[in-house]
């Protein structure tokens, strides 16, 4: 669910840094069968990659190849091909641009061959989808699985049953097939030590985030912030390299903060800052650097969003734990974003709409995608009726280029930033622009 | 004197076209302490509702009768029917006789729902219903029984009856009764279709989402006792299971249509939470445990619930064709329904390897267009035909 740097669009060195630890891990998958090393496919939110790196594993993530190919705007004819196959139309294109790109050679984004998985570790997370997902793609690969069930937070908390039926799994069920499948031997003091490091990027990428409630931010919390999450949500948490990243970003924006600039966007620095919003929802990837120009061209800087939070909510106090790593790493899982109920969401959202003084929510709709859209108007209107503040409603998709109208959605961005001026002139009833 | 199977069905529709849910209503009202429990599809723990003196009320949509105006304002229009047509009841107050509100966990946009009812309906006591994906006792086993647990105590909170585990093997007892009766009416169907149109026994099963559980067991009965009864003509129809429509219910007109075109339903899984154990629950021993160890090892396969074993992926449906004889199955899901529709193609795959043949469209709970579907449906018991006398 992250993005990587695969548009050009900045040059800064965490930038940089980043792109290599990315084509770096490609570059293992595709050697992985010569290299003798196992692989296992997985997915993000609520991923255990500490735990993955103890058996000497490598991690193929299906959904940053969809996002990758999205990107370089192949999803489009892998989508068409897995329709082709019988896939519905319906159903969530990050599944279809993987088992197109699968059915189409399973070239990888950098155009090399991926290989096959030894272990589908199915930790899922927030949504249903990715338990079908993984189904069928044990149906083509018949490979070993490894399934991990992270139950909801129905209630908006965690309880202590859930937190052992999850511990009860990883000790029962995934460590010893990671175990049977790796050769390796668990050593939780290698656990330990791996959470350790998660913890201290966790600690520097919240400081990155939380830059944004200054004014102006020299971040922007959605787009920028969709290249922030790349490390830690995916094949890098727990990692030195990954560390080094956040502590080299956490560097360049206090660079920022010091000369007072805004945040870096595809064409620059963004000269002024006129608005400043919450986004909820996932972007849309096949046109995300047209999507992003939308907002900076008029100034919008995203301070907060929810999508930064589906591999974790590290800002509202969740850091991977040492001490007592297998309860740790179940908390992990239950406490990404959308594992929490629709009115914790919502909390969240009013909460991040007061500290970082937004002048309005914005929700992007994502058709592929139920475990965020189904709900988003009720979220819209509560936020609204909450913070007197005005919201917009847009919709497009993840990775299916025929769901991203560029017309539609600017004109609806465009008025919208007119009901927010409208808005500090006085007016007082929030109104939509959707 | 008996009853006839147009009586039965004529109050089954009747409980069927009541969106105001009057036999619910008065049921509460008859007497003081009696609770409502609302759940959605496909499945929650009925004897835990019973045993705490509730009428467990299924939830399945507002079905074709209702117009929805409100519900279409809570959601985008690539989501399924039956969460907006559920909102509208709420909205339009037909479940303000609703204690408790259960949302099972089936799919995303049910799970979100039960958020959404939390902050519609606070004084309604709504809970998500989480049932595991893991099938060891120790493990899955465990974190069930500490959510029937749960359960029990919220239903004996709202009721203020506890819930004994006396009163909760009685339950059991009961459920037993009646899911062996949903059996014996489905192998009926079985053996002979022609004796038991799918409507009928449709609607008989959807009495089941209404009716105190003594009471539907009785209509059962007195409909098996009558279609055996009864002659009917018997046509030279194919023989289909439905599969897919287990959340969001198609049209009446649509299940009429598929039986019109040509093809009898022999098998379908229209409601599962009927026919969830597939044998008795045990009625000794720690009634938690037992639900528990049923859900676990005994109960109905479904796209929402997780296969551990890939050789298994999808045979459950080739044991339906089997059992019921099928000759063809028929993939009926809602638009937009994730579960169902990504479930789809590795269904299809077991099926052809099996060489069973299949088709497959969608529908929406409000779908009024029959003629593309009798079409289609027509053509399938065709070429069934063809295919088994060539
Ligand atoms: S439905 Fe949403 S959360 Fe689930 S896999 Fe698709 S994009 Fe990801
Ligand atoms: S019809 Fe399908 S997608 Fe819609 S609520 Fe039911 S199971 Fe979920």
């Amino acid at each position: 669910m992250t993005v990587t740097a695969a548009a050009e669009v900045v040059k800064d060195s965490s930038m940089l840094k980043q792109k290599e630890m990315i084509s770096g891990n490609y570059r293992k998958l595709e050697t992985a069968a010569a290299d003798g090393r196992k692989v296992a496919a997985t997915f993000v939110p609520g991923n255990l990659n500490e735990l993955i790196m103890c058996f000497d594993m490598l991690n193929n993530l299906p959904e940053i190849n969809a996002i990758q190919n999205g990107l370089r705007k192949k999803t489009g004819g892998y989508i068409m091909e897995a329709e082709k196959r019988g896939h519905s139309e319906d159903v969530c294109t990050y599944v279809k641009a993987d088992l197109g790109m699968i059915a189409k050679g399973n070239i990888g984004p950098d155009g090399q061959k991926l290989p096959n998985p030894d272990l589908l570790l199915l930790s899922y997370t927030g949504c249903f989808t990715f338990m079908k997902w993984f189904e069928l793609l044990r149906d083509h690969y018949r490979c070993e699985t490894a399934m991990l069930h992270v139950p909801y937070q129905g209630d908006g908390k965690i309880s202590p049953n859930m937190i052992a039926y999850v511990v009860k799994q990883l000790k029962e069920e995934v460590i010893p097939k990671l175990e049977r499948i790796s050769g390796v031997k668990f050593d939780i003091d290698r656990l330990r030590e791996n959470m350790a490091h998660s913890a201290r990027a966790e600690e520097d990428f919240v400081w990155v985030l939380e830059s944004a409630k200054r004014k102006p931010s020299p971040i922007d919390a959605y787009f920028g912030g969709v290249y922030y999450i790349g490390p830690i949500f995916t094949a890098f948490r727990g990692t030195e390299d990954a560390t080094g990243y956040y502590r080299l970003l956490r560097a360049e924006i206090a660079e920022r903060i010091a000369r007072g600039q805004g945040p870096v966007t595809p064409s620059g620095d963004m000269p002024s800052e006129r608005y400043r919003l919450v986004v909820e929802g996932p972007p849309n990837w096949t046109s995300f650097r047209d999507f992003w120009k939308m907002f900076y061209e008029e100034g919008a800087v995203v301070v907060a969003s929810t999508y930064t939070k589906v591999g974790g909510l590290y800002d509202q106090g969740f850091r991977h734990d040492p001490a007592k790593p297998l309860e740790s790493l179940a908390e992990y899982c239950l406490g990404c974003y959308t594992n929490r109920n629709l009115p914790s969401r919502i909390d969240l959202i009013e909460k991040y709409m007061e500290e970082y003084e937004a002048d309005g929510i914005l929700i992007n709709s994502i058709k592929s995608c139920n475990s965020f859209s189904a709900g988003q108007l009720l979220v819209l209107r509560e936020i609204e009726r909450r913070t007197g503040k005005p919201g917009a409603f847009i919709e497009s998709d993840l990775v299916d280029p025929r769901y991203f109208s560029p017309a539609n959605i600017k004109n609806r961005l465009e008025s919208y930033f007119q009901m927010v001026d409208q808005r500090r002139a006085g007016g007082s009833t929030p109104a939509r622009a959707a | 004197m008996s009853t006839s199977t147009a009586e039965i069905t004529a109050r089954c529709q009747a409980l069927f076209d009541d969106l105001n849910f009057s036999y619910a209503r008065e049921w509460k009202a008859a007497v003081p302490g009696r609770i409502v429990v609302g759940y959605m599809p496909f499945y929650v723990p009925r004897e835990l509702i019973h045993a705490a003196g509730g009428l467990a009320l299924g939830v399945l949509g507002g079905g074709e009768q209702l117009e929805v105006i409100q519900g279409d304002a809570y959601y985008q229009s690539y989501i399924c029917r039956i969460p907006r047509s559920t909102i509208e009841l709420g909205v339009t107050n037909r479940l303000d006789f609703v204690d408790v509100m259960l949302f099972p966990s089936i799919c995303d946009v049910i799970r979100n729902l039960s958020g959404m009812w939390k902050i519609m309906f606070p004084k309604v006591r709504s809970r998500y219903f989480d049932v595991p994906q893991n099938y060891s006792d120790e493990v899955g086993g465990a974190f069930y029984i500490n959510e029937l647990t749960e359960l029990r105590e919220m239903l004996a909170e709202t009721s203020g009856r506890e819930v004994t585990d006396a009163s909760l093997r009685a339950s059991i007892g009961l459920y037993n009764e009646n899911r062996a009766l949903v059996r014996e009416v489905y192998a009926f169907r079985a053996r002979q279709p022609w004796k038991a149109p799918s409507a009928e026994v449709y609607l008989l099963m959807r009495a089941g989402m209404i009716l105190a559980v003594e009471e539907h067991s009785r209509l059962l009965r007195e409909y098996l006792a009558a279609a055996a009864a009864e002659d009917r003509p018997r046509r030279d129809n194919s023989r289909v299971v439905v599969t897919g429509a287990f959340c969001e219910q198609p049209p009446l007109n649509l299940i009429k249509s598929i039986e019109l075109s040509g093809c009898y339903i022999v098998d379908d899984d229209f409601m599962l939470v009927n026919r969830w154990e597939q044998s008795d629950v045990p009625q000794d021993g720690d009634p938690l445990a037992n639900l528990a160890r049923a859900y676990l090892h005994n109960s109905a396969n479904t796209s929402a619930k997780y296969e551990p074993d890939v050789e298994q992926k999808g045979l459950y449906l080739v044991e339906a064709v089997k059992r019921s004889r099928a000759e063809g199955v028929i993939f009926a899901s809602p638009s937009f329904c994730d579960p169902a529709l990504l479930e789809r193609p590795m269904l299809q795959r077991v099926l052809a390897a099996h060489d069973i043949p299949f088709i497959a469209f969608k529908y929406a709970e409000n779908s009024g267009q029959m003629q593309p579907i009798r079409e289609q449906a027509g053509t399938f018991a065709d070429s069934i035909k063809l295919w088994s006398n060539p």
